[in-house]
């Protein structure tokens, strides 16, 4: 009650395991709305899978996940997006043969529930808000393009944009800067930092890139072995013996 | 303003087949007349095959469906047209729902066996149940309300339902609920984590095309004033995919090109040999080796070949 920031995710005792392999191991965690938050852990560590649970693309086999006090736990993608919790992909997970501008155009279609419209010409629809997301972004000048034959960055970037069509109050980022040059690396951060502050949204993101984490994370989570070692500020992670032992010391590349 | 001129290329081609009784050649106006009547079938799958990448190989259900359900009441039950026809598409469009809602359970290649299995039991319905639907002699004599009885003032009926019915489809295929199937076809994970029930929209594209594919079986029935079982058989739901593939699935007209093409070509065939099987299996080798992307593949290619010179 002495943190005046609300728990926005918390989750209780979370297990999944795929044939015996375990990669989830009961993780229980708190997400505070407003923050930026990173989730770090080698390779195998279980980040995508933490993800993919919270998100409805995956059921845990036990455990809780409550989102504004909701539980999510069976529900799927759609309604999971639609209360407010949208992510990226570390895979592009782009329509790549869409060009760049109907590729969130339809986001914002979806996010305004008019899928179901069979009358409304769906090109002449949200033009305007997609440009915006578009410039957000810096994909403007590519707008007409084959969303596939954007380089690997602007691609991330368009992740991004789906994700921010969905107007969501949570943006979970899963390595948004994977396979990105270090100035990329930097401009991408900055521009994700500059948007989820704009935006008041809470950032919760999955990285490998050290330097990255502590360079915008306000609080750090460690995954390893699909466990949760740590939890906590930058500098109590960081200092963490635990952490370091399996994961800042040896191999900070992971 | 390409929309704009695809409009008036259309109302030109509208204009154009009215006229075409005109030139007094009754082979000509039934020849028109089919080839409307299977572009309409093939548009109508294309809205699952081409716009939401669900190969149905079963689409022949709801032609006949529609075919028989259009049939029967008129001649039967002695219903006007005004009824039995929104009937048959209602009753196509209400099975298309159950099916379908199995049906998209499943994905790819079960998809498109699921489809196959109800479609042959829509077949063995048609088949056995003879005092309703003639069983293998086929539901003949067609009671058609006197206007309708002429070839021209069919055809000009014809022209008119499919006109409507493709401008329908063209809305449909184009609004928010056609961008948002595309974006089901290309890639429905993602279009789930946008907030889509993929699963949904892809029921609703299945019903869709199976009521436009029932109207299409209904305007069949009525031109040959009679249904046969061969019209629910699994080789018309093949025949109407290869029109698809032929004219090709990634564009709104192909399907129309295609149909017309493999019709003519089927009909002009049946003149001089009695091989047609085999024609369209080169006719399939050809599109699957050479045209994937169908006729107005072909032609988007040459134009950009003619445009750089």
């Amino acid at each position: 009650m002495s943190d005046v920031l609300q728990t926005m995710l918390k989750i209780g005792g979370l297990w999944k395991s795929f044939a015996g392999f375990v990669a989830t191991r009961d993780v229980s965690f708190e997400l505070k709305a407003g923050e930026i938050h990173a989730v770090i852990g080698p390779n195998g560590a279980g980040k995508t899978t933490f993800f993919n649970l919270i998100t409805g693309h995956l059921r845990p086999d036990k455990g809780s996940v409550a989102f504004e006090g909701r539980d999510l736990v069976g529900l799927p993608p759609q309604r999971i997006v639609r209360l407010g919790i949208a992510r990226s992909f570390q895979r592009i997970n782009i329509y790549p043969r869409l060009s760049v501008f109907e590729n969130v155009q339809v986001a914002l279609i979806a996010h305004e529930g008019q899928q179901w419209n069979l009358f409304r010409p769906g090109r002449s629809l949200h033009r305007e808000g997609t440009r915006e997301l578009l410039e957000l972004v810096g994909l403007a000048a590519e707008a007409t393009e084959t969303a596939g034959e954007l380089s690997y960055g602007k691609q991330k970037q368009l992740e991004l944009a789906i994700a921010l069509a969905s107007q969501p109050r949570l943006l979970l980022l899963d390595e948004p800067t994977a396979g990105m040059s270090p100035q990329e690396t930097s401009e991408t951060i900055a521009s994700v930092r500059d948007i989820v502050k704009a935006r008041g949204l809470t950032l919760l993101f999955t990285e490998h890139d050290m330097s990255v984490v502590f360079g915008i994370a306000e609080r750090i989570s460690v995954l390893h072995h699909g466990e949760m070692i740590a939890s906590g500020a930058p500098d109590a992670v960081r200092n963490d013996p635990e952490v370091k032992r399996v994961y800042l010391g040896n191999n900070a590349h992971g | 303003m390409p929309q704009r001129n695809q409009l008036i290329a259309s109302a030109a081609l509208v204009v154009l087949l009215a006229l075409l009784p005109l030139a007094g050649s009754r082979y000509a106006v039934d020849l028109t007349t089919e080839v409307l009547i299977y572009a309409l079938f093939a548009l109508s799958l294309n809205v699952l095959i081409g716009f939401t990448g669900n190969v149905s190989f079963g689409h022949a259900a709801y032609f006949a469906i529609g075919g028989y359900t259009c049939a029967i009441l008129l001649t039967t039950y002695r219903w006007p047209l005004a009824i039995s026809l929104p009937a048959a598409v209602v009753l196509a469009g209400l099975v298309a729902a159950v099916v379908g809602y199995f049906c998209v359970r499943l994905t790819q290649i079960y998809f498109a066996m699921l489809t196959l299995a109800f479609a042959m039991l829509v077949w063995g319905v048609a088949f056995k149940w003879k005092e309703v639907t003639g069983g293998d002699d086929g539901f003949t004599g067609i009671n058609l309300p006197a206007m309708l009885t002429n070839h021209v003032s069919y055809f000009y009926f014809t022209l008119a339902v499919v006109t409507v019915a493709i401008a329908a489809l063209w809305v449909i295929c184009h609004s928010a609920f056609g961008l948002t199937l595309v974006a089901v076809r290309e890639n429905n994970v993602r279009t789930g984590f946008i907030g889509v029930d993929t699963r949904r929209m892809r029921w609703a594209a299945f019903t869709v095309a199976g009521s436009f594919g029932g109207l299409a079986g209904a305007l069949f029935g009525m031109y040959h004033r009679g249904m046969y079982i061969e019209n629910a058989f699994w080789t018309e739901s093949a025949q109407v995919l290869i029109m698809v593939l032929l004219g090709g699935m990634y564009s709104f007209v192909g399907p129309i090109l295609g149909a017309a093409t493999l019709h003519l070509l089927q009909v002009f065939t049946n003149q001089y040999t009695t091989y047609w099987p085999t024609v369209l299996g080169l006719i399939l080798l050809v599109i699957v080796m050479v045209l994937p992307d169908g006729l107005i593949g072909l032609v988007s290619r040459v134009k950009a070949r003619w445009g750089k010179t």
